[in-house]
């Protein structure tokens, strides 16, 4: 494509497109660059004026009163149950359920489908008070699981695992089915391994949720034994007066497991057609 | 033989997709179409979330008419909304333009960079700009005094601190969308442009004759499901300034969880939460509705 257009237009094309993308991808990246750098930063420094970029004298000060202050590594292992259990079970069920929309014809299952869709009309939000109240009288309340259960149906993973197996050949399913392979083992067996990518892009989609998600851990937990990250987090900006040395070690230990599944899976992020799970 | 077959696969038929689907149905009933259906008659109640449930009939929503503070709260929420919706489109539909067009150089570094802040939490990425934006050691006042200019007061100036906010908002928001555009842009013929080089149109006529059309069912999607977002917005106003300053920032959602579980009037907020479904229900429609008239 660019060999067919004239060469002489093309420099000016370059550097203009490259400039503003590089502008922008500044300021994207850099009040992210500015809170990490502030982190090494020992906490009389981070106040000092005239404030420097390069911490002058680095430590790791912030992040070992991070870890100690408050019960850092207590959050951090709630906050991994809840992301693990609700995206574990956030991919069977919707993979089940977006298998049954694309290869079954019963008309209940198409007034399902739009049951489904008519949830992300209905988010949490709207229904917050008398949601409480029956995760309360299913007797989950301030335990995990009352986070985790409420979570796991989720319209955008239904519907992705449907647009994937649409696509998987009816051929398949036959050959199957002659073969003398029951229909729940044939999705077990044969189509669940098939949708490994949609399992692992809604695997990063549900964990990033879960591992950031508020305000429904804030209204459901309440002993501090049970707190996530965010709400062990938000305590500290509440606070009177704010530790900054505290809360930015706390705030950039937090994003780490995020960032570092992010960079390992990074290709099925990019390349996932997240259009085909929300389109329908 | 052929009996015994046909005879299974006629149960398998309604028996496996009834298993497969029925965990989400449990789950619908329990967490969507209950507390529905409860809200709703709270909502007619005066109930605190113990004890009895004494009926009011309409008085909540009546009350609601008359209660400045949740005028206030909705105001300030159709601002925001109003504020945010096209800086994030038009933000993540340049940046996608950008990482797709064969001009930009460095694009797999730059996509790593504009992707981060979909990875923070809403609390933290509030943090990180309020930390930004600190009234007497922020970076952005330092920056303001040492070339001469007066000390901004980004924490204890309402419009100013919803300004941070949206600004939050789309930097944190950007990557999801983008990812959107990234997708339908590729999906746009290249003959398309290059039919439209042979007729001599320039960047800007391409862009408007043949990409915003082809994407047109993307950017219905991002303008909707940003402005349902943005209509539930509650996290980045509690990191970025508590709702502040005072409660002139304090949203929607914000309101119903003061309202129901700070001052325990479940009944009231029941209230005020359907009024907020019924506006979500209303944008929804009524995007439908212009999507669908441009589309004709």
């Amino acid at each position: 494509m660019a060999a067919s257009r004239s060469r002489t237009g093309d420099l000016p094309k370059k550097i203009g497109s490259s400039a503003i993308m590089w502008l922008l991808a500044v300021f994207y990246g850099f009040p992210l660059l500015w809170f990490v750098v502030s982190s090494f930063k020992p906490g009389g420094e981070l106040f000092s004026y005239p404030l420097t970029f390069w911490p002058k004298n680095p430590t790791l000060e912030g992040y070992s009163e991070a870890w100690t202050s408050f019960d850092f590594p207590g959050y951090l292992v709630n906050t991994m149950i809840v992301a693990i259990a609700a995206t574990l079970l956030t991919i069977m069920v919707s993979a089940a359920c977006g298998y049954a929309l694309a290869k079954y014809g019963n008309w209940w299952l198409k007034v399902f489908a739009g049951c489904i869709l008519a949830t992300t009309m209905l988010p949490t939000e709207t229904i917050l008070a008398p949601l409480f109240l029956v995760v309360r009288n299913l007797g989950l309340y301030n335990s995990l699981s009352g986070v985790v259960v409420p979570a796991v149906i989720t319209a955008t993973g239904t519907f992705m695992f449907r647009q994937f197996f649409v696509t998987v050949p009816n051929d398949l399913l036959e050959a199957a089915r002659i073969d003398g392979s029951s229909e729940l083992s044939t999705f077990f067996r044969i189509m669940l391994p098939l949708s490994r990518p949609i399992i692992l892009t809604l695997a990063i989609f549900s964990f990033q949720w879960r591992w950031n998600e508020y305000l429904w851990p804030l209204i459901i937990l309440n002993e501090p034994s049970q707190f996530t990250l965010q709400i062990g987090i938000a305590g500290i900006v509440g606070a009177n007066n704010v530790n900054w040395s505290i809360l930015i070690s706390a705030s950039v230990l937090s994003m780490v497991p995020l960032v570092a599944i992010y960079l390992v899976f990074q290709k099925y992020v990019m390349n996932a057609d997240i259009n085909a799970g929300l389109k329908d | 033989m052929v009996f015994s077959a046909s005879r299974r696969r006629h149960n398998s038929y309604t028996l496996a997709p009834l298993i497969l689907i029925s965990v989400n149905v449990l789950l619908f009933l329990t967490f969507f179409v209950w507390p529905a259906i409860i809200g709703l008659a709270y909502s007619f109640t005066s109930y605190t979330g113990v004890g009895d449930a004494p009926w009011v009939g309409l008085e909540n929503y009546q009350e609601l008419i008359g209660d400045a503070d949740f005028y206030a709260a909705l105001w300030r929420t159709l601002i925001y909304t109003a504020c945010v919706v096209p800086l994030m489109f038009v933000m993540s539909l340049g940046i996608a333009y950008l990482l797709v067009s064969p001009y930009a150089k460095g694009k797999p570094v730059a996509r790593v960079i504009f992707f981060l802040p979909w990875l923070i939490s809403p609390i933290i990425a509030g943090v990180i700009w309020r930390w930004l934006f600190g009234e007497n050691f922020g970076l952005v006042n330092f920056v303001i005094t040492e070339l001469g200019g007066d000390p901004v007061s980004w924490q204890s100036n309402g419009d100013l601190s919803l300004m941070i906010v949206v600004i939050v908002a789309t930097w944190a928001g950007t990557a999801f969308n983008m990812l959107l555009f990234i997708a339908a842009l590729k999906n746009v013929p290249v003959s398309y442009y290059e039919a439209a080089d042979l007729d001599g149109a320039n960047a800007w006529q391409k862009f408007r004759k043949i990409t915003l059309p082809a994407i047109a069912p993307t950017s219905f999607i991002v303008m909707l499901l940003s402005t349902l977002h943005a209509m539930k917005e509650y996290t980045y106003f509690v990191a970025v300034n508590d709702g502040g300053p005072g409660t002139e920032n304090n949203l929607i959602v914000q309101y119903i969880y003061e309202t129901g579980f700070k001052r325990a009037q479940i009944g009231y907020a029941s209230a005020a939460s359907f009024v907020l479904l019924l506006i979500l229900v209303i944008v929804a429609v009524l995007q439908l509705i212009a999507s669908r008239r441009k589309g004709s």
